[in-house]
């Protein structure tokens, strides 16, 4: 069951950067949207008593972080690192004035309803996530136009689809995943919120997708992998394994990395990642 | 002026959004960056990191390489310049060596992400942000295990000698030599890009790989070399600031200034003598925005979002501009 507390939130976000990637944007201020939607659910629970609401806000906020930064990269063609590191900065001084601001110095928000405990479907919301995105990407006509646009945009446009407006939509919708994800994090696990909660778990994600080769389901695995790097720590630290602790830390990026090292070579992302798209007509 | 006219923006739209009085927060961030002598060497102070940073990160992305792990590089430099205390040198040999052996392991660990986005295809902005956490946890286990201060007392290394330290200007201030080595890596870079061959080859790969390939230009040559020069410049700055202002290594010492150094070199159109300015710009802000926590409890963490807010309308003015001339055909 932990393999799952931290897999979820890493494969939730994951997934919805596979959408971007897909359509051909890399979303760098992943971290970001993690940071602020784990916050605003965080208010928002803790202001209604309702963590649903929490994980609704948190996808909002998902949306339109995602759509902000969409507007940037997809309609101006702005460089998407540029951008994306600009959101991840941007979320983290919001985050961390509007934390200090309402709640002082106390260091974490504990006390709001979490879905810990109660019924959570979260974890099996994605692994059917994994499979929707799978068919939906393979097989539905959606799905095709998706791909096209991230290999070569310019097909997508001559087949009569707005490139455009197509990555916008892969960005909201993998925004919402990541808001969920956020939200997860700090209303579905802990009901606790503190600075910098997400601690990198963004990039994480963002590697995950290229370990699993921009495949949902492989995604998922990856995600898997290092859910269980993570509770392994745990255990380990509570059985009292003399390790040193840095490296039990530093082992989610030490196994996200070492697995890019292994499977990054001969994995093909899409043709036009990264590449904006200038309409020409 | 762009780049300048979309922080001031910034910095007015988030004191708004966030309810802090406009104007005496602006006069709080003049007082505490420009106001007197403390807050003048206070800001200098600040941007001799910031500076050799965000020039690391000119070199790297100018390259086309999206170097995001200034942050690991600053911390394995100063690690490299750390582990040189104990040497029985005398302080002012031992310093340039400690500068010198800080540049070489920023470079090695910066070369590292390099090599693999060039032979093993994983992306150096992926791989230098896993680095950075990487070396986050590196650091905190050497100042508990075969760095840790001689005493056993605390999770930090031995405080360098006196005689180790770069020296200060006044010894009530913090600004020390270091600011000159920033000035001159400025120089350096300036030279090295505008000036040299090599710096032709490594901004046409930045900006033309087509031309790059169709010009024989070994852009793998070049990119790998963007990347250690980068990796200098972050590691040089790690060791500044342990010689130059802490003395000791410890949990603390990661400041954000290889992440820093992201927006004041964006924003400093990656041009060395543009960073100059808006490292000096980005340290008064930092210097300055202390001061903002009178008003609110958080006020000084708003200088990130200002920074991204900056970046952003300045890469939306940039992208506005450019868009213009194909606007008109497009309407038809």
């Amino acid at each position: 069951m932990e393999v799952l507390t931290y897999a979820t939130p890493l494969a939730l976000a994951a997934l919805g950067e596979t959408v971007s990637q897909k359509s051909g944007v890399m979303q760098i201020g992943l971290e970001g949207i993690l940071l602020s939607s784990a916050l605003s659910a965080a208010l928002v629970a803790a202001s209604s008593g309702n963590p649903w609401l929490g994980m609704g806000a948190g996808l909002v906020t998902g949306v339109i972080l995602a759509l902000i930064s969409g507007v940037f990269t997809v309609l101006w063609m702005a460089d998407q690192v540029v951008v994306g590191t600009a959101i991840n900065l941007a979320a983290l001084g919001a985050t961390g004035a509007l934390f200090k601001m309402r709640f002082g110095g106390t260091g974490s928000l504990a006390s709001f309803p979490s879905l810990s405990g109660g019924f959570d479907p979260f974890p099996w919301l994605t692994f059917a996530l994994a499979g929707a995105l799978w068919w939906v990407m393979r097989a539905s006509s959606w799905g095709l136009v998706l791909r096209a646009t991230g290999e070569a945009p310019k097909a997508t446009e001559a087949a009569g689809f707005r490139a455009q407006a197509i990555r916008l939509q892969a960005m909201a919708l993998g925004g919402a995943m990541a808001g969920l994800a956020g939200a997860y994090l700090s209303v579905g696990i802990v009901g606790s919120f503190s600075e910098n909660m997400t601690n990198g778990r963004g990039f994480v994600a963002i590697a995950m997708v290229t370990f699993g080769r921009w495949n949902p389901l492989q995604v998922l695995a990856a995600s898997l992998l290092i859910g269980f790097a993570e509770s392994l720590r745990l255990t380990l630290q509570a059985q009292g394994v003399a390790a040193p602790s840095q490296l039990m830390i530093a082992l989610p990026y030490l196994v996200a990395l070492a697995v890019l090292v292994v499977a990054g070579k001969g994995s093909k992302g899409p043709a036009a990642l990264g590449t904006p798209f200038r309409r020409e007509s | 002026m762009r780049a300048v006219f979309g922080l001031v923006g910034a910095l007015v739209l988030v004191l708004l959004l966030f309810g802090l009085p406009v104007a005496p927060s602006l006069v709080e961030i003049f007082q505490g960056s420009l106001g007197d002598q403390a807050g003048i060497s206070r800001t200098l102070a600040k941007a001799t990191p910031l500076l050799l940073c965000a020039l690391g990160m000119v070199v790297a992305w100018k390259a086309g390489m999206y170097n995001i792990g200034g942050e690991g590089q600053f911390l394995v430099g100063a690690t490299a310049a750390a582990a040189l205390g104990g040497v029985g040198l005398p302080g002012g040999v031992l310093n340039p060596v400690m500068l010198l052996a800080a540049m070489v392991g920023g470079s090695l660990f910066a070369a590292l992400a390099g090599w693999l986005q060039i032979r093993r295809s994983v992306p150096a902005v992926i791989s230098t942000i896993l680095l950075n956490f990487i070396a986050i946890q590196g650091v905190a286990w050497v100042v508990r295990g075969p760095l840790q201060r001689t005493d056993g007392t605390l999770p930090q290394t031995q405080p360098l000698k006196p005689d180790m330290m770069l020296m200060k200007f006044d010894p009530r201030f913090d600004v020390h030599t270091g600011l000159v080595y920033a000035l001159l890596a400025a120089a350096l870079v300036f030279i090295v890009l505008y000036r040299t061959p090599f710096g032709f080859q490594l901004r046409v790969v930045g900006s033309n790989p087509r031309v790059a390939r169709a010009n024989r230009i070994d852009q793998d040559r070049v990119a790998l070399a963007s990347m250690a020069m980068s990796g200098a410049l972050c590691g040089l700055a790690g060791a500044v600031q342990l010689t130059g202002i802490t003395g000791v290594l410890g949990d603390g010492f990661a400041q954000g200034w290889g992440f820093l150094g992201i927006p004041a070199a964006l924003l400093g159109g990656l041009n060395p003598l543009g960073v100059v300015a808006s490292s000096g710009f980005f340290a008064a802000l930092l210097a300055g925005s202390e001061n903002l926590a009178r008003f609110s409890a958080g006020g000084d963490k708003l200088i990130y979002l200002m920074q991204g807010l900056a970046v952003l309308a300045y890469v939306g003015f940039k992208a506005w501009s450019d868009r213009r001339p194909t606007a008109v055909p497009e309407e038809i």
